[in-house]
């Protein structure tokens, strides 16, 4: 009985940390992203490593592009979790990273941002 | 009289650089170039030199950017003598982080042999000037993302001179556009 309590409990509260979770908007984030166009593209390496095949890749692993060491020591796999981090202050997560960029600070806008990306990633410019 | 409404190009660039280029690039030479006590004064060395070499390839790119514009034969005059006065701007923003970087004592990262620019996505010269907006504008987000990171505060204030240069280059190409040249009253 006290198993099947905590259990409901533990899955009320997963819930609500769920629904707590900010919603991107893609359309939104598409404007942020003009933000980073001065070294990011989707398709291309630039100033900054390209962002297609961004969800999944683990950080500093594009191949033939001069990460920071500190990025190619961050041993993380990016995902929207990963990306919130690291876009909400990008010189504190990763001290050393090349990305001199003091961050996205407003969650809603890197939740819309991150949205963006992900639907990006999706896209036909991504599947070349 | 706007730049677009001058009678000739030359009068035209004469009148933007007598506005804008030739004092922010003055200004930003006595900031950075010609103040020698900047590496003694510099906070954070090390964290501004990686800004600094960041913000030196972003200009790079720019500059590559612009070359690629004034070659496409997509540009008439007197929009080609637009490009070539902003890609003069880009080169001595590049040419005065080059020089505080090595003042600083770092060394200054070098333009790529090679730039991947979506070439075959410009085909008339509108093109090309949103290519170029779409630069600018994210040069701009891109200073103002630097800019509260230095420790040498007098490296910020150049920074924001350069940020200004580039937000004067965003508000021209989108009036080129046919744009709203100054579309909201704060950038981000």
């Amino acid at each position: 009985m006290l198993a099947r309590l905590l259990a409901g409990l533990t899955a009320a509260l997963a819930a609500g940390a769920a629904g707590a979770a900010l919603q991107g908007d893609p359309k939104a984030g598409e404007e942020i992203y003009s933000r980073c166009l001065a070294c990011h593209s989707l398709a291309s390496d630039r100033v900054g490593p390209r962002h297609c095949g961004l969800f999944g890749r683990r950080a500093g692993s594009v191949k033939g592009f001069a990460y920071s060491d500190a990025m190619k020591r961050y041993k993380v796999v990016w995902n929207e979790k990963t990306l919130d981090r690291f876009l909400a202050n990008p010189l504190k997560v990763v001290p050393g990273t090349d990305m001199t960029y003091a961050g996205v600070t407003d969650p809603k806008e890197r939740a819309d941002l991150i949205a963006y990306l992900k639907q990006a990633n999706g896209s036909a410019e991504c599947g070349k | 009289m706007s730049f677009f409404e001058m009678p000739t190009p030359a009068a035209a660039r004469r009148l933007f650089l007598a506005r804008s280029g030739v004092v922010l690039s003055g200004a930003a030479v006595a900031l950075l170039a010609g103040n020698e006590a900047l590496a003694a004064k510099s906070g954070g060395k090390a964290g501004d030199v990686r800004i600094l070499n960041t913000a030196l390839g972003l200009e790079f790119e720019g500059i590559a950017a612009y070359q690629v514009g004034a070659e496409s034969n997509l540009l008439q005059k007197p929009v080609l003598d637009l490009a070539v006065t902003f890609q003069g701007h880009h080169k001595e923003h590049a040419d005065v982080l080059a020089k505080t970087i090595q003042k600083l004592g770092g060394k200054p990262v070098s333009a790529k042999a090679k730039y991947n620019f979506p070439v075959d996505q410009l085909k008339s010269q509108t093109d090309v000037l949103k290519f170029a907006a779409k630069l600018e504008q994210g040069a701009v987000s891109a200073y103002l993302g630097a800019v509260p990171l230095f420790g040498n505060r007098d490296l910020a204030k150049a920074a924001a001179s350069i940020l200004g240069d580039e937000a004067m280059h965003w508000a021209v190409l989108r009036q080129a556009l046919g744009e709203a040249p100054v579309p909201v009253a704060f950038v981000s």
